[in-house]
Formats: structure tokens, C-alpha cells, sequence
């Protein structure tokens, strides 16, 4: 059968759902949140993709171009912070961490 | 009008003078304003009566001045000065300066002296205004400042114990009286539209047309229920059962206010209410049947309970709650002149009797128990005498002005067709034997026989001085000769004209006039009817009991034991009072305090919403857990929902 | 026209990455199977005739960002042991909600149904179609702007990275110019009157 966008939406959501999944499902390590939130991202650009290439806008791409670029930022930014906590905590356990505890 | 306004206004610019400066002026200063104040008052009042009966002048009815105008009701400050306020003016003014003169003598060694002439010289003004007012509003007004100087004056000794719960009765018991009151007045003003005297009584045969609506489905005649809840109002002022309870307590205060408030001007109001709302009462035979049986009851059952007081204030207490009644008694049969004929007899006997009584308390120092007395007129003469001629005007001895008062109006329930006056009639007539026993048994106990005082009283009993003596002389005279030089003109040749308004249906006085063909002829037909026979066997009852035999007296209180402890509980109206009402209601504000207060509002309302909000946000602050994954899981429950949302709603 | 089973072949390589990311016990494992997903992507982007993207994603995400989480991976130095476990208490309900999220998705797609009208599969571009040329035509002139914030945005993530993990190693001397050109004269130098030692 032919590949129509339906099958590269199911695909994106299937990879969201997994990045979702691993967000709670992660109970020990900072570094993995983090991961899985490019994993998100990825499963967004995914999307952007597809859609650009079915409807024949370049848009979409403009989109992923950009969401790129934050993502890269963002990641560095949150892996010096998570440094920074390390530094600090000595540890990346999110068990531990919950000074903001109300 | 000038000189109305002065007659209103020296009084209370003597007493607001007195009241605020009086500790600088001095006693002397102060007592001889508030005099001149009630002086000129006096004196422009007679003024006013000797123009209007000798040289037939009109009298006054205007308006001075709109307070305020809410709709079509306008609260306006007017007077009304025809026969009927002319009488009551004279009377006031004339007792009240009376009362003034021998305040000086009485509250001589009080420290509160400048304050009392203060009060006193207030209350004149204040009843000035409630008598000469032209509009119902003028007259609540009146009406609830003599109150307050009541409440003031019975309290005047305000460290005792006794004077604050003795004040505050009297006017918590006023009060019930107001609002019944009040609700007329609002009856009034709703069905007739406006609060002046002449637009009212012009309206009163279309109010009477009316009916109200009060209960569910019951229709009331408007002008019943109106004229009801005026009584009401003047059933509180002049203490008529059940609203009495204040009167004989009010003898906390100093004898002189006794005499001028709670004998012969402020108890009087609601009589002379009735009598100026006479076109109105005329409409509605059933709240003149009310009227009447009040006062019958009043009359006859306070006067039993005279038998057995004690106390030489407290026996003329029970003595002016008795001729209220009978005041009251001759409204209901519409025999107003009469009523307020008796009203102005009574006014100066019954003063006459306070101030006598106040001077027999302080030729005793102080001391009131009259079983504590005896043979008093060796050592008080010109007080025995005084005394002798008030207690023969009040029990109606042919002659005293008492006499022809009360005589007239025990014929003119005999000539009543109202339902039950019969019976009345029979209960007036007693009333005249029971007077009569209580007023001798007291002059008897107090001025005659044994003396019971111990020897250290007895070495200082002298008559007090003129001041003192003066006004009871004063006083006398009136006692003494009034009734027979007034009564043609005043019940017969109708002077009150248009100020009282008589049915024709029900004019008693009228058709006891029919057989009175002059004055010195009812006098001397006197010892044919039944009330001398009754007055001279309660004098001699009295003389054969507390004078021959008192033994009787010890014998009758314990075989009648049971009715003798009755009296002594003056019926249980204040048990029931103080125990039912007094207590229930404290027992219910105290309730409101710890249940509706504490409990409800501070307790549920505001602490309970700060508990509640504490409450929740513990709860909430779970939420708060500090851990990242806790907020990533909700984040991500909230991502789904609002998906979910989006999708399938 | 798209292959089947190429799309199909990488798809399962995907997924297979993205589970082992999230199930895995080592961090390092977790990252290198992450690269595995990146570079999937990638070439199912190439797939996709976007090609400029494809190869950024390699060259960016690859080579910068899983580099720098490797560095980071190693850096910590952590314990690996201690770090798996304890997925007991919410799992059933996270694999619940997650399910649900995934749900929802398919539904959308499922509903809308895009008929051959709306999302016809076009045909594929020449070979001399260059997407970085198409790209950077409309880069430049309709997204200038944006282009430019995006470049803000890098300078910010760089200033923020220095700033927080900067620290100052105590002991370290350095020089405060500030300090030094704000020296006055007569805090250094005093001249004071000596006699002079010459000999008589």
C-alpha cells in the first residue's frame, strides 16, 4: 500500500507516546528526562515534515529548522543546569531532589 | 403664636441652661431659672385659658415648621391650642411649678440637685409639646421624650440597685406600649395619608368604611384596629393592665417626680390621646368597649391591691393606677369630658397626696413604712390637713372636687349602652368602697392612732419648712374647689366644642346632664345615690379596723392567706414578666450570642472559612511534592485530558 | 513515491531506539541508542525529499547535542546501579495514561481521514531540485526575522550555559584591571624629607 501521511502521523505519535511513557516512567535519572524530551521534539519535527512534504508547503521545514535550533539551545542549557545540580546535590536522583516541596 | 412658642420654649432653654452649666451656676442660680422657665410657661398657659374662656378667643392651630417630607407624609413641628390643650397646658404647667418649688425643700441635701431641676424643667417642655402638638409625629415625639425623662428621673439615684431595674422596667414596659403605638400612628398615616390632627378626623368616616387584612383571611374594621393600637400606646403610658407593672416601681424615684410624672401628667397622656382622638374612637363602639373593660379591670383590681401595701408611696401608686382606670373607664363610655375632667381633679389631689407623703417621708427621714408611723398630725398639721382634703377629693366626698369627677362618670357608665357596662357599672362602684378603704387605712396608720416610730425618729418629727408646705397649700385649694366652680362649664356647657367629638348614639355626659339641673343640686343629692354610701362605709370600715381594731386586720391576712399572698405578688403579672419574658428573652439574645454569634457566624462563617481554606490547602499542597517527575506525570495527565477535550467534546 | 518496505524497516528501527532509550538501565546505552533514533530520523527524512533537514539533524543533534549529553553522561560519573529501578508504584498508571495520549492521537488521524483530495501523494521532485536552495530562498526573505531571533536565541543559550556553570576557583589570582587603574598617586607614594647623606 502506498504511504500516505496517515502512516507518518502514527509513527510520530507512536515516538510522542514513547517520549511521554519514558518522562514518568523515569524514576532515577535526570539525563533521561531530558532525553526524552528530544525525543518529543523529534517526534514533533517528524510531523512538521510530513506535512510539509504532503501538502507541498515549505513551512513546515522553516518550522523543524527553528525547533531545531531551540532544541539545541534548550539542551545545553538544561545540561548545564543539570551540572550545576550536580555539582550541588551530588547526585541526579529525582527522588531526591524536592527542596520545593509545598 | 409667639407666646405658644415661649410657652414650649422656657422651659427647655431653663433646662438645657441648667443641664450643662448647672455645677458652675450654682443651686440657687439654677433652681430659680428652671422656676422662672416653668413660671412663664404657667403663666402664658393661663393666659392662653382665661383668653379662650373669657374672651372667646380662637385658639391656634398651625404649622411652625416641615422637618422633613418623605412622599406625601410631611414630620412637622405645629401646635394645636383649643379648650381641650388649654386645660391640659394649665394643668401641667401649674403642678409642674408646684413640683419645682418643692424640690427645693425636698432635694435639698441631694448632690444631683441642679440635674434633677434639669430633668424636671425637660419634662415639662417635653409634655408641653406632646399636649399642644398638632400632628401625630409632634406627639410621638412628646410622648417618647417624657419617657425618656421618666427613665431619667426614676433612675435618678442611679447608684441603686433598685432605680436602674425600677427605670429600665418603666421603659422597656413603655416601650411594648410604643410599638403598639406606632403601629397606629403607621395605620394612620397609611390610611388616612397624612399626620395632621385636622386632615385625619376630616378623613375618619372613609377610614372607618375600611377594612384590613391583618392575619390570613380575617377582615378587621380599619378603624378598630387603628383605634386599638393607639389604646395600646396610652395603655403603656398610662399604665393600664397589663402594661401597669411599671408604676408602682417607679416610687424608686424622688417623691417629687412622683407626684408631677406618675400622678398627674405623664400617666395622663394617654388619656388625653384618647380624648383628642375622640373622632376617631367615636367610629368604632368596639375599641370603645375595649377601652372600657381595660380600665374597669384597671380600676377595680389595682385598687384591691392598695389594701396591703406598705409602703406610704406604693399605696398612692396603687391609688393613681386605680383612677387611671376609672380616667380610662370614662373614655370607653365616651364620656371624654368627664374622663379628662378627672384628669384634671385628679392631677391636683393626687399631687397634693405625693407631695404630702413626701413631706411625712421627710419630717421621717426618709423612712416609708407606714406600719413605722402613727399620730403624725400633732407633728405635722398643715400636711394632716392637706393631706385630709386630698384623701376626701379622692375617695369623692361630696364637695372636693374628686366628687363631682368621679360621680359623673360612675352615672355616665350607668348610662352606657355598651356591652357590659352594667356590669362596669358594678365594678366602678365597689372601685369607690375599695378607695376609700386604702386611702383612709393609709391616713389613718400614718396621721392617727398609736405611735409606732421609735423614740430617736419621734425627737426629730417636725413640719418642713415653706417650700415644702407652700405648694401643698397651693395644691389644696384646687383639691378643694375646683370641681364645683368647673363642672357646669366644663362636662354641661360644652367647653370643650370641637376639640372633643361625641357620638350621638353614645353621649353619655349628655344625657347625665339631662338630670343634673345645677351644681349645688348634685351636691346635695349626693347622700341619695350609692357611691356616698359606699365612700362613707369605707372610711368607716377603715376607721373600725386600723384604728379601733387592728387585730381584725392580722386575722382577715391569715384566713384569706391564699388571696393575700396574691396581692402580696401583685397577681404574678411580674413573676410572669420577669421569669417568662425578661428571662426568655435574655435566655434567647444569649442564645443568638453562643449559637448564632460565636458559633455560627464567627465560628462557621469566618473562622470556618479560614479552617476551610486551610483544610483544602493541605490537601493541595500535596501536589507540591518537590519532585520533578510528580510534576512531569501531571503535566502530562493535564496534556491528556485537555486532548481529550479537544478530540471528543 | 515513497518504498514500503524501506519506511517500514526504519520505522521498527525507530521505534525499537525510542523504546530501548526509555527502558534502558545504563545512561550511556540510553544516549548511543538515541543517536540510533536521531539518525533513523534522519534518513527517513532524506525519504521524505528533505534532505537539507536530514543532514542537519545529523550534523546538529548527532554531532553537537548527543555529544554533549555523552560528555555530560560521563562527566557525572554516575552510578549506574543505583540508578535504574523503582518503576513500580505509578507505572501501571503512566503506561495507562500514555496509552491514552496515544489513543487520542490515532483517533485524530483516524477521524479526519484525509481523502485523497486533501493530501494526494505528489509526485517526486526533479533531480536538480535542491531543498537547501528552496530552503534558503524562503529562509532569507520570508523568515528573516525569525532567522534572526533564532540567532538571539543561540547567543542566548551560550551566555546562559558560561553564566551557570561558571565558578570561580578560590585561590586563583587574577587581575582586576578596574582596580588598577583606579590606584591613586598618593596611595603608593610618599615622599618624605630625608637629609641628605653627603659627605661635609
Amino acid at each position: 500500500m502506498t504511504i500516505g501521511i496517515e502512516h507518518f502521523m502514527v509513527l510520530s505519535g507512536v515516538l510522542f507516546t514513547l517520549a511521554v511513557a519514558g518522562i514518568f516512567l523515569n524514576r532515577k535519572n535526570l539525563i533521561l528526562l531530558l532525553m526524552c524530551i528530544e525525543l518529543m521534539l523529534l517526534a514533533v519535527n517528524f510531523n512538521f515534515i510530513a506535512m510539509s512534504r504532503f501538502l507541498g508547503d515549505l513551512g513546515g521545514q522553516v518550522f523543524v529548522f527553528f525547533i531545531l535550533t531551540v532544541a539545541a539551545a534548550e539542551a545545553a542549557i538544561g545540561l548545564a543546569i543539570l551540572v550545576v545540580l550536580f555539582r550541588s546535590r551530588r547526585s541526579i536522583n529525582v527522588e531526591e531532589l524536592d527542596v520545593m516541596k509545598g | 403664636m409667639g407666646h405658644y412658642l415661649a410657652i414650649v420654649l422656657a422651659p427647655l432653654i431653663a433646662a438645657a441652661t441648667v443641664g450643662i452649666f448647672g455645677k458652675s451656676l450654682g443651686r440657687t442660680v439654677s433652681h430659680t431659672l428652671c422656676i422662672a422657665g416653668v413660671f412663664v410657661a404657667f403663666a402664658l398657659s393661663s393666659y392662653t385659658l382665661y383668653s379662650m374662656v373669657f374672651e372667646g378667643a380662637a385658639g391656634f392651630e398651625g404649622t411652625l415648621y416641615e422637618w422633613a417630607s418623605s412622599g406625601n407624609l410631611r414630620f412637622e413641628v405645629g401646635f394645636l391650642v383649643d379648650r381641650l390643650s388649654a386645660l391640659m397646658m394649665v394643668v401641667v404647667t401649674f403642678v409642674s411649678l408646684m413640683v419645682h418649688i418643692y424640690t427645693i425643700g425636698y432635694m435639698h441635701d441631694d448632690p444631683g440637685y441642679e440635674r434633677f431641676f434639669s430633668y424636671i424643667s425637660l419634662f415639662t417642655f417635653a409634655m408641653l409639646m406632646l399636649v399642644m402638638s398638632n400632628n401625630f409625629f409632634q406627639l410621638f415625639f412628646g410622648w417618647e421624650a417624657v419617657g425618656v425623662v421618666s427613665y431619667l428621673l426614676i433612675g435618678f439615684w442611679f447608684k441603686k440597685p433598685t432605680a436602674i431595674h425600677a427605670n429600665l422596667k418603666a421603659f422597656l414596659v413603655n416601650r411594648v406600649g410604643d410599638f403598639g403605638f406606632l403601629l397606629g400612628i403607621g395605620a394612620i398615616a397609611m390610611l388616612a395619608g397624612s399626620l395632621n390632627y385636622a386632615e385625619v378626623f376630616g378623613q375618619a368616616d372613609q377610614v372607618a368604611a375600611q377594612t384590613l387584612t391583618i392575619f390570613g383571611d380575617t377582615a378587621w374594621n380599619a378603624m378598630t384596629v387603628t383605634c386599638i393600637l393607639l389604646f395600646v400606646g396610652a395603655m403603656g403610658k398610662s399604665a393600664q393592665v397589663p402594661l401597669h407593672v411599671w408604676l408602682p416601681d417607679s416610687m424608686e424615684g424622688p417623691t417629687p417626680i412622683s407626684a408631677l410624672i406618675h400622678a398627674a401628667t405623664m400617666v395622663t397622656a394617654g388619656i388625653f390621646m384618647v380624648a383628642r382622638m375622640s373622632p376617631l374612637f367615636e367610629l368604632s363602639t368596639t375599641a370603645l368597649s375595649f377601652v372600657m373593660w381595660i380600665g374597669a379591670i384597671t380600676a377595680f383590681f389595682m385598687g384591691l391591691l392598695g389594701l396591703i401595701q406598705n409602703d406610704i408611696k406604693r399605696v398612692v401608686a396603687y391609688s393613681t393606677l386605680s383612677q387611671l382606670g376609672y380616667m380610662t373607664v370614662a373614655l370607653g363610655v365616651s364620656a371624654y369630658s368627664a374622663g379628662i375632667f378627672h384628669l384634671m381633679t385628679h392631677a391636683f389631689f393626687k399631687a397634693l397626696l405625693f407631695l404630702a407623703a413626701g413631706s411625712v417621708i421627710i419630717a421621717m427621714h426618709h423612712e416609708q413604712d407606714i406600719r413605722k408611723m402613727g399620730g403624725l398630725r400633732r407633728y405635722l398639721p398643715i400636711t394632716y390637713v392637706t393631706a385630709l382634703i386630698g384623701s376626701l377629693a379622692l375617695i369623692g366626698f361630696p364637695g372636693f372636687s374628686g366628687f363631682y369627677s368621679k360621680d359623673v362618670i360612675i352615672e355616665a357608665v350607668h348610662a352606657s349602652h355598651l356591652g357590659g357596662a352594667g356590669f362596669v357599672y358594678w365594678v366602678v362602684l365597689l372601685g369607690v368602697f375599695v378607695t376609700a378603704l386604702y386611702s383612709f387605712r393609709m391616713f389613718f396608720l400614718v396621721f392617727h392612732g398609736k405611735e409606732r416610730m421609735d423614740e430617736q425618729t419621734r425627737s426629730h418629727l417636725k413640719e418642713p419648712g415653706w417650700v415644702v408646705t407652700l405648694p401643698l397649700v397651693l395644691l389644696a385649694i384646687p383639691s378643694l374647689v375646683i370641681g364645683g366652680l368647673t363642672m357646669r362649664a366644663v362636662l354641661f356647657d360644652g367647653y370643650f366644642g370641637n376639640a372633643i367629638v361625641v357620638d350621638k348614639a353614645h353621649d353619655t355626659v349628655g344625657h347625665v346632664a339631662k338630670h343634673v339641673d345645677s351644681v349645688l343640686g348634685f351636691t346635695l343629692h349626693a347622700p341619695m345615690t350609692l357611691a356616698f354610701w359606699l365612700a362613707i362605709g369605707g372610711v368607716a370600715t377603715a376607721g373600725y379596723i386600723y384604728l379601733l381594731r387592728p387585730g381584725i386586720a392580722d386575722m382577715l391576712q391569715r384566713r384569706f392567706a391564699a388571696v393575700y399572698r396574691l396581692f402580696e405578688n401583685k397577681y404574678y403579672f411580674d413573676r410572669v414578666y420577669e421569669s417568662g419574658l425578661a428571662r426568655g428573652t435574655l435566655g434567647f439574645g444569649r442564645w443568638l450570642w453562643r449559637v448564632g454569634d460565636e458559633t455560627v457566624i464567627d465560628g462557621a462563617i469566618v473562622n470556618g472559612t479560614a479552617k476551610g481554606i486551610g483544610v483544602i490547602a493541605l490537601i493541595a499542597r500535596r501536589l507540591q511534592s518537590g519532585y520533578l517527575y510528580h510534576y512531569a506525570f501531571a503535566m502530562v495527565i493535564g496534556l491528556a485530558v485537555l486532548l481529550g477535550w479537544l478530540v471528543f467534546g | 513515491m515513497i518504498n514500503p518496505i524501506m519506511f517500514y524497516v526504519l520505522a521498527a528501527v525507530l521505534i525499537i531506539a525510542a523504546l530501548g532509550v526509555i527502558t534502558s538501565r545504563n545512561p550511556v546505552y540510553s544516549a548511543m541508542l538515541l543517536v540510533l533514533s536521531f539518525v533513523t530520523s534522519a534518513a527517513l527524512w532524506v525519504m521524505l525529499e528533505a534532505e537539507f533537514l536530514g543532514i542537519a539533524l545529523v550534523l546538529v543533534y548527532v554531532g553537537a547535542v548527543m555529544v554533549l549529553f555523552l560528555f555530560v553522561v560521563m562527566m557525572l560519573d554516575v552510578n549506574v546501579e543505583v540508578v535504574r529501578g523503582g518503576m513500580t508504584r505509578y507505572t501501571p498508571l503512566g503506561i495507562l495514561v500514555a496509552l491514552a495520549v496515544f489513543g487520542e492521537i490515532v483517533f485524530v488521524v483516524w477521524q479526519k481521514r484525509f481523502g485523497d483530495t486533501t493530501f494526494v501523494t505528489p509526485p517526486p521532485k526533479d533531480a536538480d531540485y535542491s531543498n537547501t536552495e528552496a530552503l534558503g530562498a524562503v529562509l532569507y526573505t520570508e523568515y528573516v526575522y525569525a532567522f534572526e531571533l533564532a540567532a538571539v536565541i543561540l547567543l542566548l543559550a551560550i551566555v546562559a550555559a558560561i553564566m551557570l556553570t561558571m565558578r570561580k576557583r578560590p585561590g586563583l589570582k587574577q587581575q582586576d584591571i578596574g582596580a588598577q587603574v583606579a590606584v591613586d598617586a598618593r596611595d603608593r607614594v610618599r615622599l618624605v624629607k630625608m637629609k641628605s647623606e653627603s659627605d661635609q
